[in-house]
């Protein structure tokens, strides 16, 4: 894992490594950079067809909920109104939608992203506790075909970071 | 460099000595991500405590449980201690509620419209303001439970739930269609929040000194460690979350317009009422953002980033919608004189010349009349003026709900059910127990999470652009 002084470095060292053929890595820093998912390769997130699909089901169940409760498990005369006064469940449809696509959002943000985590390798590394302040980190997993315990130390080193360091699990 | 460029990117120093000039930054020159770290963070890693701050939240505290007694007295007595009753039903309860949810909308509209708007001067003042809206959200939320007399029913009046007694809410009522909206509003309200907070926790975690504080922040950022990854996808849900938040914000308060349009009384029943619900709303809750952020700033040294440029644009922003609001109060003096409906002329002659014409004309001169000093560059720069300027409003706001609730409702069709409606001192004593619980949770806020986002205030700093010449 080297660790890099500006954002400017550490996209850099991300398109290098691309280059040099290293796939299973990843990038730490205290902001987000857009430009590194594309340094990163990165496939594009599924989290908005998720949302898409949350306020549907939610403003399908608030209004089959309307429909039901109205129409059939509780009719009830109100003025003359029809049973099923579609305009009247309008309102609670839209707002369950919401409600459907913000959970999705919200949950589906953390179970895609593998959070809560209590524990990761990558905070033994006493230099990483910077990665929220103001430091910017690329870390090369063992698992990446080309990984190599040397040569992989050295390229790093090639990269003029601020330091490289091991990550042990 | 072309001077619209130049705007653009007014926050690095030296970008563009007009736009130096002419608008005050968004962050002070200067900074980097340490010193803003160090700057929000530091208030809340300390282990003392300003004595000011004790000060603050003992007053608040004390009305606090002002409510807590109130409520006790509610709920043995009954609602009789309040001064609404036929034919004003809806007083207080309702006059606080619709105050305070508008308090709210600004928060949602700083950080989820002016997000989609990019509009960069939002970072320093969306954390703050979010929790404003939550807070506000909780004290307007007691209103209807507690007007319901027994909250404790109130499960299955308001919650659709398959209870013993196969009982359905009415899907057809506005108030069923409130109860909902204002849920939805406080839930996303509140993921929202907290996702904008987890990196900050991170932030946090990794300052702390004590081990209590590493352990708490290190809960509370579920592990944030800051992968590419993980701020792909999160700024997408953030941006997503912020899309979701926009059309909600615009539909809760027309949806607690509709508790009046929807229904026959005349001043409530108009079509102009849900646009000129959501400007007042907006309007009100800068005002409340205002005077929240005037005091902070000061005593909490953030003049780096709460800079005048946040104090000019929230100014510009209420004087934007108070003529949409005075706009409103107009509609209705025209509308009651177009219909040529006798009611309707009746109720805008009553609001000017009845028993509570003062109220009215005192909104007047506040929402239509005093906002017009915003127009003065002076006005703007005098912080003081502006922080009493910003209490009035709220004044003001208040008024506009008593006089839309209160004059409707005593003098309807019938002159024989005329009634005034006088609050008692337990009407007071819950209102300013409410103010009481929100600056009691604001005073906690700002002690124990970051007021300010982290993260964001880096995002806009020099250090974390990204130097051009990188592909070469």
């Amino acid at each position: 894992m080297a660790e890099f002084e500006t954002p400017t470095a550490l996209v850099a060292a991300a398109e290098r490594a691309r280059l040099a053929g290293y796939r299973n890595m990843d990038a730490y820093s205290p902001i987000p950079i857009e430009e590194l998912n594309e340094a990163l390769g990165l496939r594009r997130t599924r989290l908005p067809m998720l949302v898409l699909a949350g306020g549907i089901i939610g403003g399908l169940s608030g209004y089959s909920l309307e429909y039901w409760s109205q129409a059939i498990a509780y009719p009830m005369n109100v003025g003359g109104r029809p049973y099923h006064s579609w305009p009247h469940f309008i309102p609670v449809t839209f707002e369950t939608t919401v409600l459907g696509a913000a959970l999705c959002a919200f949950v589906g943000m953390w179970v895609l992203n593998k959070l809560p985590m209590p524990y990761h390798p990558v905070f033994n590394v006493p230099a990483f506790a910077r990665a929220s302040r103001d430091r910017f980190f690329l870390c090369i997993e063992t698992t990446d075909p080309r990984f190599d315990r040397q040569a992989t130390a050295q390229f790093l080193e090639s990269l003029h970071p601020v330091g490289v360091s091991e990550v042990v699990p | 460099m072309p001077a619209v460029q130049d705007r653009q990117h007014d926050y690095m120093p030296g970008a563009g000595e007009d736009a130096l000039r002419e608008t005050p930054l968004v962050i002070a020159p200067g900074h980097t991500f340490e010193s803003i770290n160090d700057k929000i963070s530091s208030p809340i890693l300390t282990k003392r405590t300003p004595i000011g701050w004790f000060f603050g939240f003992a007053i608040a505290f004390a009305f606090l449980m002002l409510m807590n007694v109130t409520i006790g007295k509610l709920l043995m007595e009954g609602i009789g201690i309040w001064g609404n009753n036929i034919p004003v039903g809806w007083a207080f309860d309702i006059i606080n509620f619709v105050w305070w949810i508008g308090i709210g909308h600004a928060g949602t509209l700083i950080s989820a419209i002016l997000l989609l708007f990019r509009q960069q001067w939002r970072t320093s003042i969306n954390r703050f303001a979010e929790a404003m809206t939550l807070f506000a959200v909780a004290c307007a939320a007691m209103f209807p439970l507690l007007h319901t007399g027994r909250p404790w029913l109130a499960a299955y009046w308001l919650f659709p739930y398959p209870n013993t007694m196969t009982l359905w809410p009415q899907f057809r009522s506005p108030l069923i269609w409130d109860v909902f909206a204002v849920s939805t509003y406080g839930t996303v309200s509140a993921l929202f929040w907290f996702t904008g907070l987890v990196p900050d926790m991170a932030t946090l975690r990794d300052r702390a000194q004590s081990k209590a504080a590493r352990v708490i922040f290190g809960v509370l950022s579920l592990g944030w460690r800051g992968s590419a990854r993980h701020w792909q996808r999160y700024e997408m849900a953030y941006l997503l979350l912020a899309g979701i938040s926009t059309p909600l914000v615009l539909s809760v308060h027309t949806i607690v317009s509709f508790d009046f349009a929807v229904s026959v009384l005349p001043g409530w029943h108009a079509t102009i009422f849900p646009p000129y619900f959501v400007a007042g709303a907006i309007y009100s809750g800068f005002a409340m953002v205002m005077t929240l952020a005037v005091p902070l700033r000061k005593f909490y040294g953030l003049e780096d980033f709460i800079t005048m440029r946040h104090i000019h644009n929230m100014t510009k922003v209420m004087l934007v919608t108070g003529m949409i609001v005075t706009y409103g109060y107009a509609n209705e003096a025209f509308f009651a004189w177009y219909s040529a409906n006798p009611y309707e002329g009746y109720m805008m002659l009553n609001r000017m010349t009845g028993p509570y014409a003062p109220f009215y004309w005192s909104l007047i001169a506040i929402n239509a009349a005093m906002i017009q000093l915003f127009w003065f560059r002076k006005v703007r720069n005098n912080i003081p003026l502006l922080f009493v300027l910003s209490l009035l409003v709220n004044v003001g706001m208040w008024l506009e709900r008593f006089i839309i609730i209160v004059t409707s409702l005593h003098r309807d069709f019938l002159p024989s059910s005329w009634d005034m409606y006088v609050p008692t001192r337990w009407d007071f004593a819950m209102f300013t127990g409410t103010i009481g619980l929100f600056l009691s949770l604001f005073f906690l806020f700002i002690r124990f999470l970051p007021a300010l986002a982290m993260f964001e205030m880096r995002t806009i700093v020099p250090q974390a652009k990204l130097q051009s010449d990188h592909h070469g």
